[in-house]
């Protein structure tokens, strides 16, 4: 959902952070929650840096699965069906505790 | 179609980062990475230098979300993001809530939607200040609205004069999920026609609701429509979230939506005289 849009976005903060100097790739992490493909968000990211100074900067997807926390008796677990309830004692009490980011956590940028 | 978020113009973007909904995972040493992820941070044998960015994708957005929640915090307005698929009866609903909210809230209205005046020209007439923004107008024809497209229309209302103000979004179960609006709260149309999975189908939307209106309850005699189902799936998704049957259409159920409304604006206000 909107990849392209989102590789725009994506774009100007790799700009902003490379400051001029060379990417090798960016690394972005989405939670499996988010509405993103990663598939593709790279093949968007291919057509947003084609013929620009980033054309062939890989974009490597650290793909997050999604994660409750009980509040009650504080079990961790994935959530592999969408059920949002405790696996050891049955409350739905529970928090997402990851699966929900969507963020550029760093740039490879090539040595001086 | 998509907005460009521009870095030209020299604004920055500010790194100590208060995450309401990310995680840090620096501190959280087990979950699984591909091969190629997090091979050696000091290695750069072959000649690379990782520069941590830890930059949100959404973060101008949800800085300009930010600037819309002070802005309604500063006039006092409390704001609802009324969200839903095409169809299933947000223009509706709204015109009933105008009509039973005269001389209790002053309600102001931002109308979204791709295309028409349509409902925006529905919920004239109640004395409720509208502001409609269509996406196809400016904004590249979106699917959903985002905060800099609210932020638009908040200049053609008079907020200091209003209590309330509904967002009303473009009918769509996917992407409106996911833009920060600005709102205080988020609530969802769901009808009884749409079929009993949809929670299930759409997890983000009906997660990110705070309410979740049932609306054309009137209609399940003439479906084959299992609503304990419908809730079951729901409490799967979403457990605990607040839920009203309505009609739009007989008034079922509006009085209670509003009394939601009118409660939240209350507990809204008495946060702002503690605070």
């Amino acid at each position: 959902m909107h990849e392209l849009s989102i590789c725009s976005s994506m774009l100007g903060i790799v700009r902003d952070n490379a400051a001029g100097r060379k990417v090798r790739a960016v690394h972005v992490r989405i939670g499996e929650m988010r509405q993103i493909v990663p598939d593709t968000l790279t093949y968007c990211w291919s057509l947003v840096t084609e013929q620009s100074e980033l054309e062939g900067v890989e974009l490597l997807v650290e793909r997050i699965p999604a994660k409750i926390r009980c509040t009650g008796c504080g079990h961790e677990q994935l959530l592999n069906e969408l059920a949002f309830i405790c696996g050891t004692c049955s409350s739905s009490a529970v928090d997402l505790i990851e699966g929900d980011e969507f963020l550029i956590t760093s740039l490879d940028l090539a040595g001086v | 179609m998509g907005r460009f978020h521009r870095h030209d113009d020299g604004h920055q973007h500010h790194h100590d980062h208060d995450h309401d909904h990310e995680h840090d995972h620096d501190h959280l040493p087990d979950h699984p990475h591909p091969d190629h992820e997090h091979g050696d941070h000091s290695g750069y044998a072959t000649g690379t230098e990782r520069v941590v960015v830890l930059e949100r994708i959404f973060e101008e957005n949800d800085q300009t979300a930010a600037a819309n929640r002070r802005d309604f915090d500063d006039a006092g307005v409390t704001a609802v993001n009324l969200m839903s698929s095409p169809g299933a009866g947000k223009t509706t609903l709204l015109r009933e809530t105008l009509r039973l909210l005269q001389g209790r809230l002053a309600v102001g209205i931002v109308e979204g939607d791709i295309e028409t005046s349509i409902d925006a020209d529905r919920l004239d007439g109640f004395g409720a200040a509208i502001s409609l923004i269509n996406t196809a107008n400016g904004f590249g024809g979106e699917c959903h609205l985002d905060a800099p497209m609210v932020r638009s229309a908040l200049s053609r209302l008079p907020l200091a004069e209003l209590d309330l103000l509904i967002v009303e979004n473009v009918g769509n179960l996917v992407c409106p999920a996911e833009f920060d609006v600005g709102s205080h709260a988020n609530a969802m149309v769901y009808s009884v026609t749409e079929g009993e999975e949809k929670p299930l189908k759409y997890p983000v939307m009906f997660r990110s609701a705070d309410l979740v209106v049932v609306n054309k309850i009137d209609l399940i005699p003439h479906l084959d429509y299992d609503l304990d189902l419908f809730y079951a799936n729901l409490k799967k998704v979403h457990p605990g979230v607040a839920i009203i049957e309505a009609s739009a259409r007989t008034g079922l159920g509006i009085d209670r939506w509003c009394d939601w409304l009118c409660e939240l604006h209350r507990e809204r206000h008495a946060e702002k005289a503690i605070g």
